[in-house]
């Protein structure tokens, strides 16, 4: 291994709080800071691109490991490392920052410098969450994330934007203290943070009482992802941070930060407590699924457009999910795949709705109707990402459901029956809502004259789009390094594989 | 003949360096005391608090001295000892007492007090609880726990002109008198059943016994010795005085009393519970760390002057730190002690730090302490809002500041020592505390201001002083490392 694989997670973490850091002395000239912020997310993107060029992808372990102590008592280490599973969501996370840029371009003009700084800092803790593997990392960067996206709603917002704003840091910062009296218990037992060590410790059997502890610990992990997620019935905080943020906080809130809760639940909930995931898999598969139907059916009421594509969220990540706890192979590649389409395909529906609120400064369906006229390109763009949530073959959608879908089948037959009709309903609402904004006569005078997408905004949609379509036709790309880090999560739970199996 | 005898049995001159800082700031203060009244009152408030500030200073400088290796030992027949340990909290305080007289100058003149008692009494305050930490006597600390607690009470009457400063001194004079009341009789009931008043000597007696048990006099003892001690550190259920003095007293006293004389008090809980072998002292502290901590962070959502939500904070804050002293008798309590050396550090950072804070924006007669002035102050000053952001945050317990490791440690702590029920209170409490500092943030930055005339710029005593908290709350949080080392060597001297 050369140094650079050594160094590069570190590299492609800290670039965009360095940037951060940089960007904060520099004179408060809007142009340039905007310029410089764009031009710090690319460099992190490019640079995160060495990491699926080079990436081992028949090997199942952490790659591009980096392991220093960081501070002796109590042991922690600066231990980073990806596998199948965190690579496609760090490079999902620098693929959609430098477009949060692009679209925050204009819609922000106040205090705009203080903005970019969040955005950059809050990249920093998204990929800090997915790149650690030492615990207490992990928990640093999952806490450190909830203060600048708690600011970009809060200061940045609309409207009611100091509520959702206090609602989400609340919900979410009371759910993970769970989660730290759980590692603390397993740093207690085990003496190390080490997610490797812990999980070896575990599974010889090496930790006292952790047989009793168990289930409490797997819940201590559950609530705190649970709620990130969110998993029905903690969803609530969702639609209101959702209307209230900014495009760009919605794009990364919807596209990255709620992976960060399915990816806890597979990295940590099944990979430390196999038995205890099993055991619980009935009772929280029924939850996904109610968030399916319930996410769907709530979605098609909403008489706001980013309130229907939030609550299309909950939706989607019911999928994902589900296909966890299925413990199936194709289940879990489909929650991982569903999971970098939805980041895809939300992030891109939050810019268009996004793009629309800075012409006409409301998201309320009933002001549009007939947009197809007047925006052509505009309502191309729109279609296309709608089809794309909706799971149209052939684009990214598609791929991750029917996975999941046929892995839950494997699982429990009416897991599948009742999931598949999420496919239906999210037809039904995604399309109804491009019918009503985009179709019939122009009804609002004003809509007349709304201007179409400009090169800039374009320009931060195609990536978008043709990840869409790339996603949708060579899944493989993505998969073939998701497969073996996923085979081995389901590894150490061999009696389940048999069950599997022999049914 | 008779000169000779007196020489004899003056103690060697080695055991006066082990009190040299306490000796520095009694000279200092009473030279204070001495030229106030012949100092020309309207010129003296600078000069004066100069003078305390040197004192201060030269009194860090006797730590630093006394911390040489050669120094430590036990002094004055085994009545102090000065070691790793005391020398932390003799850093501590005289770091803190630097802190508040930086951010008490202009204060001062705002408020329109009169300086010369009042430098005076911080630092015949600052002696006393150096004692407090180097004494492993309990009638020494006794006595020390009296001069700091005197100042102190003279202290938060010090605006003379509010009623509710002298309603704060009034009650914590008469509540304090009762608590200093309880911990002498538990020194007397110790006494009773171990025959000695040395810590040490107690701990020997009281070893004896199997799993940390003792006669039934000394569980009285211990008990009572902790309602004057939890009194002091403001630990619930002996923390009702809390939000009223602290509401009434000077805003640089109450950054002063709320982690100068507890850091002591900590230090004398730690010789009195682990050395002294404190029977029953692991459920003793369960209850206090759990009241304190939910009841402090319960009355703390509800407060709207900023003043009161940061009385609660502090009861919630003993809580915490108390956790990290519910060490089973079996096992070594030296993780817990560093555990508690370093919330001590951190937490008199970060509270000096926000008080200094509060102090500046109150204004003369400490008039806009409400939740409702603070709304806007992002666009009125953002830099003093961005430091209170800072403390505010450190004070939840965000990764980054120092308040994150110093819960950390000590919930750790809980979860070895198996206390699970009281890991999941605190953890449960740290989230519900972060409510109302946020509300405090949110305030300051989401809000408009009241008034659009912007705040008085900060001067530069107070700069310094807020510069240096916000440098130690910063660095504690990104490199706890170099003082983790130091602690947990200076725990390994410890015994």
């Amino acid at each position: 291994m050369n140094g650079l694989d050594r160094s590069i997670l570190t590299l492609v973490t800290f670039i965009p709080a360095a940037g951060g850091v940089l960007l904060f002395f520099l004179p408060r000239r809007d142009r340039e800071i905007r310029w410089f912020a764009f031009l710090v997310s690319l460099i992190a993107f490019f640079a995160s691109l060495h990491l699926p060029v080079h990436f081992h992808r028949a090997e199942a372990g952490f790659q591009f490991e980096t392991n220093s102590r960081w501070i002796p008592t109590p042991n922690i280490h600066y231990h980073v490392g990806i596998d199948g599973i965190s690579l496609w969501l760090v490079v999902l996370t620098t693929f959609l920052t430098p477009l949060c840029v692009l679209i925050s371009w204009r819609s922000i003009h106040d205090r705009v410098k203080e903005f970019f700084v969040l955005l950059l800092v809050l990249e920093t803790g998204l990929i800090g969450v997915f790149v650690s593997l030492d615990l207490f990392l992990f928990y640093f960067f999952w806490e450190a994330t909830l203060i600048p996206m708690a600011l970009l709603i809060g200061v940045y917002g609309h409207g009611r934007r100091v509520y959702a704003a206090v609602k989400f840091f609340l919900y979410t910062m009371v759910a993970s203290v769970f989660m730290l009296a759980a590692i603390l218990w397993l740093y207690a037992k085990t003496g190390s943070f080490d997610f490797v060590t812990i999980q070896s410790a575990i599974r010889s059997g090496g930790v006292e009482n952790f047989v009793s502890a168990a289930q409490w610990l797997f819940l201590g992990f559950f609530i705190a992802f649970a709620v990130k997620v969110p998993l029905f019935p903690f969803h609530t905080w969702l639609p209101d941070a959702h209307v209230e943020a900014p495009t760009a906080g919605s794009v990364l809130l919807a596209g990255v930060l709620l992976k960060m809760g399915t990816y806890g639940m597979l990295r940590f909930n099944l990979g430390l407590f196999p038995k205890q995931s099993h055991a619980n898999a009935g009772w929280i598969a029924i939850l996904a699924l109610i968030g399916i139907v319930y996410g769907a059916l709530v979605a098609m009421v909403q008489p706001n457009m980013k309130k229907l594509i939030a609550y299309s969220s909950i939706s989607h990540l019911g999928f994902v999910v589900l296909g966890i706890f299925s413990f199936t192979q194709s289940g879990l590649n489909g929650a991982m795949f569903v999971m970098l389409a939805h980041g895809i395909s939300t992030g891109g529906l939050f810019m268009l709705a996004g793009i629309l609120y800075e012409r006409r400064h409301t998201y309320e369906i009933s002001e549009f109707g007939g947009l197809a006229t007047p925006m052509p390109t505009y309502s191309t763009f729109f279609l296309f990402i709608v089809l794309a949530s909706v799971g149209l073959p052939l684009l990214n959608g598609f791929i991750g459901e029917f996975l999941v879908l046929s892995g839950a089948f494997q699982a429990k037959a009416w897991w599948g029956v009742v999931g598949a009709t999420g496919v239906i309903w999210s037809g039904c609402y995604l399309l109804w809502m491009y019918q009503r904004v985009f179709f019939g006569q122009v009804k609002h005078e004003e809509n007349h004259s709304l201007r179409d997408l400009n090169v800039r905004e374009q320009f931060a949609l195609w990536p978008a789009a043709v990840m869409a379509l790339v996603m949708g036709v060579a899944p493989l790309l993505w998969l073939n390094a998701i497969d073996p880090a996923v085979h081995n999560v389901l590894a150490a739970m061999p009696q389940m594989i048999a069950k599997v199996v022999s049914q | 003949m008779a000169w000779q005898t007196i020489v004899e049995t003056l103690p060697p001159g080695g055991d006066y360096v082990r009190i040299l800082p306490e000796l520095v700031l009694s000279i200092f203060g009473m030279i204070i005391m001495l030229l106030d009244p012949v100092m020309d009152e309207r010129s003296s408030q600078r000069k004066l608090g100069g003078i305390a500030l040197i004192g201060a200073l030269a009194g860090l400088a006797a730590t630093l001295y006394q911390s040489q290796q050669q120094f430590w030992g036990p002094a004055f027949w085994e009545m102090v000892r000065v070691d790793a340990f005391s020398v932390f909290f003799h850093f501590v305080v005289a770091a803190v007492t630097i802190l508040v007289i930086l951010s008490s100058y202009e204060y001062m003149e705002v408020q329109q007090i009169r300086a010369g008692e009042y430098y005076g009494l911080l630092l015949f305050g600052a002696v006393g609880m150096m004692l407090m930490s180097s004494a492993v006597e309990l009638v020494l600390i006794f006595i020390a726990l009296e001069i700091s607690s005197i100042s102190t009470y003279i202290l938060a009457g010090f605006r003379r002109r509010s009623a509710i400063s002298s309603e704060a001194s009034v009650k914590y004079f008469l509540l304090g008198s009762f608590a200093t009341a309880f911990f002498l009789y538990g020194v007397a009931l110790m006494f009773g059943a171990t025959g000695s008043t040395s810590i040490s000597k107690i701990g020997e007696a009281l070893g004896q016994y199997a799993n940390g048990g003792g006669p039934l006099l000394a569980y009285i003892g211990v008990a009572f010795m902790f309602v004057g001690l939890g009194f002091k550190v403001a630990a619930a259920p002996f923390h009702i005085w809390t939000p009223d003095v602290y509401e009434g007293a000077p805003s640089p006293v109450v950054g002063f009393m709320s982690t100068a004389p507890k850091a002591a008090v900590f230090a004398v809980l730690v010789r009195v519970l682990f050395q002294g072998q404190a029977p029953g002292r692991v459920w003793l502290i369960w209850v206090a760390a759990a009241l304190s901590m939910t009841i402090g962070n319960l009355a703390a959502l509800v407060q709207d002057n900023v003043k009161r939500l940061l009385a609660y904070s502090s009861i919630a804050h003993a809580g915490y730190l108390l956790i990290a002293f519910a060490v089973w008798p079996q096992s070594d309590p030296k993780n817990g002690i560093s555990a508690i050396m370093f919330y001590t550090a951190a937490y008199a950072a970060m509270n000096v730090g926000a008080f200094a804070v509060v102090g500046h924006l109150a204004g003369a007669g400490e008039r806009y302490v409400t939740l409702e002035d603070y709304s806007g102050l992002a666009k009125r000053s953002p830099g003093l809002a961005a430091v209170f952001t800072i403390f505010l945050l450190s004070l939840i317990g965000i990764p980054a500041f120092g308040g994150f490791f110093a819960k950390f440690y000590v919930f750790a702590e809980a979860a070895r020592e198996n206390l699970i029920g009281l890991l999941v209170i605190g953890v449960i409490n740290s989230a519900i505390a972060s409510y109302y500092y946020l509300r405090i943030i949110v305030v300051m930055y989401m809000r408009e201001p009241r008034e659009e005339e912007p705040v008085a710029a900060v001067p530069p005593g107070l700069g310094v002083a807020l510069g240096l908290s916000l440098a130690v709350t910063i660095f504690l949080g990104v490199f706890p490392r170099p003082v983790l080392d130091y602690l947990t060597r200076s725990v390994e001297q410890w015994h």
